[in-house]
């Protein structure tokens, strides 16, 4: 009984391509926008994200601006830090810039950062070759150096540069690694710079003062805990002068970085809900204009015994197949968009079952929805008026 | 009484048009017997498609009393009544009423689709009743690729497939000239005499002398033209 009503309602489609196609025309461009500006949507935050995660998503970020007395932090207040409960290791940063010579060559204004063991421990995937900084050059306050990818090339093409010297602001240092090339979007790029033990640039930078700490914490689901115990501790270096610091932590980041991309998502969504509304209105209206134009053909329907279940079935089967064809071809459509500029921005596409999911269930319901008034009308058709309109 | 499978008291029908009221058909008494051939005839408006369309059970009369093998069939509802007309009435048209997207095979198995028979079911006595016709040959063609004639034939299979109680034909040689008419009119006998209730509706006195029995329509209201017996 519904497998011929599937089959007749599938003939009316098919028996007026040229009309159905200019019908769902409408649930085309509405599915096949959400679909792309989802897909678009969900393809960059999720670089965005990844982004983020490996900036450090068990990573806090402490930013001192200090006091006029007291500038950074020093040595006490990152052994404070250290002892917090669930951290794992801190990493403080001491940055300045200055001029490096090697091979001969010249490079002034270079930034050279003070890092230690634990930042090379924590964050995998700096080392290009050679090795990190480890404790032993922070308590010897050793004079080695890490150089950035663009350095690397700049300075040293065409040989190995490990093992070779280079002079940071006029002192000596051993070259023991090569960082990985980074890309610029974290804002973090080390591909121009030079690091050295944190313990060695304060020498060089001539200062004890640390202006950038990052704690590491054992478990990222304690992180509010920790985030508390590192600004009392920090209010505590800083005689409660709260100005004198920032704590970020990258979970409170994400999770706001998340209520942008769904924000977002929710309004592309609502553009594109307007477009299928209408969509779904051009629908009723084809079904409507075929109710009308089929009025002999229910009324010998009926007399030739069906029910008006089965000719609202029948109707409402048509209206859905035609949102469906739309919905089917506006996902295809969406999905090639979105791949077009996902290539154009350089970030990967991402397609979930859900996004599928969505498009067949948008289309299915608006289909119903929009299909339901004009299958009703066909179904209520008094037969003998309905045979009259030949 | 015995054997009367269609049972017409008092029935009315009147239009309401504006605040005037048009009595189209004035008590009517009418009584079909199995194996009845009848022909009603009457001119132009006198009311015989609105007769035909209650008998058909596509209009419901204003006042007055329907029975159909031995059903009540003025307290149906629309779910019943498509019921009834699926199994006990099979419709011939003036204008042959096919769909024109389907082959002469898929419009004969039309009414078997609505009375829920499997597709192999379907297909063999829809192939069998064509036979029947004498359309063997044509039952993969469209109904534009079907003379007059053949139409209609297309249509009395499609009105007999389902081996309804009554064979109801309202002006069924209307569209077609006078041969192809009588033609039908043979086939209609032919129909009658393997023992189907036919009643036909029809303006034309030739056409109704086919018949076995004729009654007259004028003015709404039905006279038997011979003591009916
Ligand atoms: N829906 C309606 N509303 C108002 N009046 C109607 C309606 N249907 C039929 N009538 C009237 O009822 C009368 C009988 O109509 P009917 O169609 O039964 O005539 P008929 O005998 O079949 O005529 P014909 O031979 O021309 O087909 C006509 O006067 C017509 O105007
Ligand atoms: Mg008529």
């Amino acid at each position: 009984m519904f497998k011929e009503n599937l089959k007749m309602s599938w003939m009316n489609v098919m028996n007026n391509k040229m009309r159905s196609a200019l019908t769902i025309l409408g649930i085309v461009i509405g599915v096949s926008s959400i679909i792309a500006l989802i897909t678009i949507g969900k393809s960059s935050m999720n670089e965005m994200t990844s982004e983020f995660e490996l900036f450090g998503a068990d990573k806090i970020s402490i930013q001192v601006l200090g006091t006029p007395l007291k500038q950074g932090l020093v040595e006490s207040d990152i052994e404070k830090l250290q002892e917090i409960e669930n951290v794992a290791g801190v990493s403080p940063t001491l940055s300045g810039n200055t001029t490096v010579v090697a091979s001969g060559a010249e490079k002034t204004n270079v930034l050279v950062q003070g890092k230690n063991d634990v930042y090379f421990s924590k964050s995998k995937d700096l080392v290009e070759a050679g090795r990190g900084i480890n404790q032993l050059d922070i308590e010897s306050e050793n004079k080695v150096s890490l150089i950035g990818s663009a350095i690397a090339k700049e300075m040293f093409f065409g040989q190995d540069p490990i093992g070779k010297e280079i002079i940071i602001g006029g002192v000596s240092y051993q070259i023991i690694g090569t960082l990985k090339e980074s890309n610029d979007f974290s804002g973090s790029s080390t591909n121009d710079s030079v690091i050295i033990p944190y313990t060695t640039s304060m020498g060089l930078l001539g200062t004890g003062y640390v202006s950038s700490v990052d704690v590491y914490m054992k478990n990222a689901t304690n992180s509010e805990k920790i985030t508390e115990d590192i600004e009392a501790a920090l209010s505590e270096a800083f005689y409660d002068k709260k100005e004198a610091f920032t704590v970020m932590n990258m979970q409170d980041m994400l999770s706001s970085i998340n209520k942008i991309t769904n924000m977002l998502s929710f309004m592309l969504g609502g553009i594109g809900s307007i477009a299928l509304f209408v969509g779904g209105i051009g629908i009723m209206n084809m079904m409507l204009v075929s109710v009308t134009e089929r009025t002999a053909e229910i009324g010998l329907r009926k007399a030739l015994g069906a029910e008006p279940k089965r000719i609202q079935q029948q109707f409402l089967l048509e209206a859905v197949f035609l949102s469906l064809i739309g919905g089917i071809l506006g996902f295809f459509g969406g999905v090639l968009v979105a791949y077009v500029v996902c290539l154009i921005m350089g970030t990967s596409l991402i397609l979930t079952a859900s996004t599928v999911f969505l498009a067949l269930g948008f289309s299915a319901v608006i289909g119903i929805v929009f299909g339901i008034a004009p299958a009703r009308k066909a179904s209520k058709l008094h037969p003998i008026d309905a045979l009259r309109s030949v | 009484m015995q054997d009367n499978i269609l049972s017409m008291s008092s029935i009315t029908k009147a239009y309401r048009m504006g605040n005037e009221e048009q009595i189209v058909l004035k008590q009517i008494d009418l009584q079909v017997r199995k194996g009845d051939f009848l022909a009603v005839l009457g001119p132009s408006g006198s009311g015989k498609s609105t007769l035909m369309n209650i008998i058909g059970c596509l209009d419901s009369p204003s006042s007055g009393n329907y029975m159909l093998s031995n059903q009540q069939i003025n307290e149906l509802n629309e779910k019943e009544l498509a019921a009834i007309r699926n199994k006990e009435i099979g419709f011939v048209f003036q204008q042959f009423q096919l769909l024109p997207r389907l082959s002469a095979l898929q419009n004969v198995e039309l009414p078997l689709v609505y009375a829920g028979i499997n597709e192999k079911e379907r297909k063999q006595k829809a192939t069998e009743m064509l036979s029947r016709v004498g359309l063997e040959d044509k039952i993969q063609n469209r109904p534009n690729q079907l003379s007059g004639g053949q139409q209609q034939r297309v249509a009395i299979a499609r009105a007999m497939v389902t081996e309804p109680t009554i064979l109801l034909a309202d002006e069924p040689t209307g569209a077609l000239d006078q041969k192809t008419g009588q033609q039908i009119m043979e086939l209609f006998q032919q129909i009658n005499r393997e023992g189907k209730t036919i009643v036909m509706i029809t303006h034309d006195r030739e056409i109704a002398k086919t018949a076995n029995r004729i009654v007259h329509i004028l003015d709404g209201q039905l006279r038997e033209e011979a003591a009916y017996v």
